[in-house]
């Protein structure tokens, strides 16, 4: 063998060998420092890319924030992955299974950011233990923790947003006792999302003497005529509008061709954001929706992600959404699911916290006045309690008007008939408990 | 005895439902009834809009275009980001007709070139693949956010004997009967016009008495590009311009099974058939069954029709010699 031949072998044999002895220095350096790992199910393309993209922002901007400034939470790094559905359900669950994996302690919480995907994941969730946070929508049952441990809705869904919606429109009539005689009609995306909260509408018809009409539009909602010129027939006292994506901005050019009042056209939380109002113009002011957090970039978590994340450019986070309406939804979703984390991690030590952990943090978060005023968020959002039997963490939801350049919160936080919502989630649930042969837990 | 009355009782009452009680109800607010026909005629040419570029690349060269959809978005998203950075409605025009035809000569060049000749299935294929292209390109280029878009198209809505008409949608319909007849006499009575038919009838027949392909093709991809431009205006100042302008073909499937895929005429009579038909079904017989019929609904009236005539109302006679 020549010198040539031998330094060939010898340095084959150090690469082959380099990893073996590498090994265990490497795991252990992970070991130290695992990341916290957040799994991004989202959608930035597509027919509903237009509302995915800035939950997705915002989300990923409060992540990048709490790194850059804080190094983390309580030290541990953070780090995520993005995984595009294009908001289908069969995409969503390949996300999910892609996901679920990762991470150097597993996957902190799922936001499916749909309901559909949400719906799916339910029962892998709880078999990977593997907490499933739908904030505000997905399968309303799912407020009663005894029945789905794994899966949380807070701060409200959608059978509380319709019952704050009736609350609204009751006080506006000068008592819910006036509703009766009035007529409301509800125009929804027609699929598992927009009938979401059918029962309730049915209830409280019941229980106020409204008189209702359900109208459904196909997805994705570019054509809505027929629904519109029913409308016109029926002449409601209210329309209330479930919708996504392109179906919310023909919704509010259709009703403004039927010369509808626009103060008198509410939608949900996911029908009131700057995309569903830009094109339909001056049409569009007076135009309601319900939300659960403020408009606007004022607070000083938005001003710390203008300054770390995108380096003092105000442009640049202009172009990131910053402050829009559905950007900050996704900053309120990160916060309540960081949060739920360093809950977690005041039971369990400052590491990257399991699944598991994750989900008792979650079943333990307490969102006081004071906590989210040391998070820069005071008055931006609303304190929240959740436990292991309230997953929904009471509920609450406010409204806002389009003013033509911006939404104004025109009704605070309003009350969402607890009475008669948690009866209801209580009864889904015991069904779904029944349907699946799931022992509640004792809470 | 109880129970076979109460089951005659229900049958009745279904049967009254279906087709009695429609029809008074159209006959005691005909006012309604007539505004609801006008919504459909309206609506109508809109999906006609759409369907005329599947029927100019069909007549052409034989070939169902799948990307149809995604031309309107591509030809909306350029017009629309051009406004967006200060360029003058008429040039942001000129230049999106313009990009609309370089994606024409691409087209041609990269996709139907290599594939004369080939099946049909192939060239459909190919298609698709020019619509994840055009879709993500755009995307890339434009973003995937809303635009708004106006192009000065007025929208006021007024009231003629109790029916709430939109100004835009009149509009809409005179662009619409403007495009089909001068499609229409383009294609009947200009040397253009005449070429495409021979292409449309054969390939190679067409390219062995000196008719150039190629040129056909391009001028023909063009042609239905400016469509998809005038027909992404209409839809894109309705909605906004976004991604879901590519679903819109969806809209025009049934229009073309019903008018025919090689009649320019038939896009808009079965578009207008469509529009009506939906919509004549989704008030009056949709709250039978929960509403949201009118995507199925304009599927199995146009299933129908091709029970009874598989060309379409104004398509070719498929002869086949055996």
């Amino acid at each position: 063998m020549n010198l040539k031949k031998t330094l060939i072998a010898a340095m084959g044999a150090a690469v082959l060998a380099a990893p073996l002895v590498a090994a265990p220095v490497l795991s252990s350096t992970a070991e130290a420092a695992a990341e916290q790992f957040f799994p991004m199910i989202i959608y930035r393309t597509g027919a509903y890319a237009v509302g995915g993209i800035p939950l997705a922002n915002g989300y990923g901007d409060y992540l990048k924030l709490l790194n850059a400034r804080d190094g983390g939470i309580n030290g541990v790094k953070i780090k995520f992955e993005e995984c595009e559905t294009q908001y289908s359900t069969k995409v969503g669950v390949e996300c999910y299974e892609k996901l679920k994996g990762k991470g150097d302690v597993g996957p902190t919480v799922f936001n499916p950011n749909s309901t559909g995907i949400t719906y799916a994941i339910i029962p892998k969730a709880s078999v990977d233990k593997v907490p499933v946070h739908s904030m505000g929508y997905g399968r309303t049952a799912a407020g009663d923790g005894r029945v789905f441990p794994w899966a949380f809705t807070f701060p409200t869904s959608y059978w509380s947003q319709a019952a704050a919606f009736i609350n609204y429109i009751g006080e506006r009539e000068g008592g819910k006792n006036n509703l009766k005689g009035k007529k409301i009609a509800f125009i929804y995306h027609n699929s598992g999302y927009g009938k979401e909260p059918l029962p309730t509408f049915n209830k409280l018809a019941k229980k106020y003497g409204y008189d209702f009409k359900a109208l459904a539009v196909d997805h994705p909602g570019q054509e809505q005529k027929a629904a519109w010129l029913q409308v016109r027939r029926y002449k409601p006292d209210y329309v209330f509008l479930t919708g996504w994506g392109v179906m919310n901005q023909v919704a509010i050019k259709e009703a403004a061709a039927i010369r509808f009042p626009m103060d008198h056209f509410i939608g949900n939380w996911w029908s009131g954001a700057e995309p569903d109002v830009l094109p339909a113009g001056k049409t569009a002011i007076g135009y309601i929706a319900a939300t659960f957090n403020q408009p606007g970039a004022g607070t000083q978590a938005h001003a710390d992600i203008v300054k770390h994340v995108y380096g003092g450019d105000a442009a640049a986070a202009k172009k990131g959404q910053i402050g829009q309406v559905l950007y900050n939804r996704g900053i309120i979703n990160a916060i309540y699911d960081t949060e739920a984390v360093r809950t977690a991690m005041g039971k369990y030590g400052n590491k990257a916290m399991s699944g598991e952990q994750v989900r008792w943090g979650l079943e333990n978060l307490n969102l006081t006045e004071a906590r989210l005023g040391e998070l820069g968020v005071k008055g931006f959002m609303g304190p929240i309690s959740v436990s292991c039997k309230d997953h929904e963490g009471g509920g609450k939801v406010m409204f806002q008007q389009w003013s033509g350049t911006e939404w104004k919160i025109v009704k605070g936080w309003t009350d969402t008939m607890q009475d008669v919502i948690r009866p209801m989630i209580e009864e889904a649930a015991a069904a779904y408990a029944k349907e699946n042969k799931i022992t509640p837990r004792a809470c | 005895m109880f129970r076979q009355n109460g089951s005659f009782a229900k049958t009745m009452e279904v049967l009254n439902a279906i087709f009695v009680l429609p029809f008074v109800d159209m006959f005691t607010e005909p006012v309604f009834f007539a505004e609801v026909v006008v919504g459909g005629l309206l609506t109508g040419v809109m999906y006609s809009l759409v369907a005329l570029g599947f029927v100019l690349i069909f007549k052409a060269s034989g070939v169902f275009n799948f990307a149809q959809g995604a031309m309107v978005l591509f030809a909306a998203l350029t017009l629309v980001g051009l406004m967006e950075k200060g360029v003058p409605v008429w040039l942001a025009l000129i230049i999106a007709a313009g990009v609309m035809v370089i994606v024409a000569v691409v087209i041609e060049k990269l996709v139907l070139r290599p594939l004369v000749n080939q099946p049909d299935i192939i060239l459909f294929m190919a298609t698709i693949g020019i619509t994840f292209f055009l879709e993500g390109f755009g995307e890339t280029v434009w973003g995937s956010d809303i635009h708004r878009l106006d192009v000065g198209i007025p929208d006021a809505t007024f009231e003629i004997g109790g029916m709430l008409l939109n100004e835009f949608d009149i509009w809409a319909a005179a662009i619409g009967a403007a495009m089909v007849a001068f499609l229409a006499l383009f294609f009947r009575y200009t040397v253009i016009g005449r070429a495409l038919r021979a292409v449309a009838d054969d390939h190679q027949a067409a390219l062995s008495v000196g008719i150039p392909l190629k040129t056909i093709w391009i001028v023909v991809w063009s042609v239905a590009g400016f469509v998809g431009l005038v027909a992404g205006i209409m839809w894109g100042t309705k909605s906004g311009v976004q991604f879901s302008l590519s679903l819109i073909a969806l809209k025009a499937l049934p229009v073309l099974i019903l008018g025919g895929f090689t009649s320019i005429p038939g896009a808009i009579v079965g578009g207008l058939i469509i529009g009506v038909g939906e919509k004549v079904a989704e008030i009056y017989w949709g709250p039978l069954i929960g509403g949201a019929i009118e995507n199925w609904f304009a599927y199995m009236l146009a299933l129908a029709f091709l029970l009874f005539r598989p060309q379409g109302l104004f398509g070719e006679k498929i002869i086949e010699r055996v």
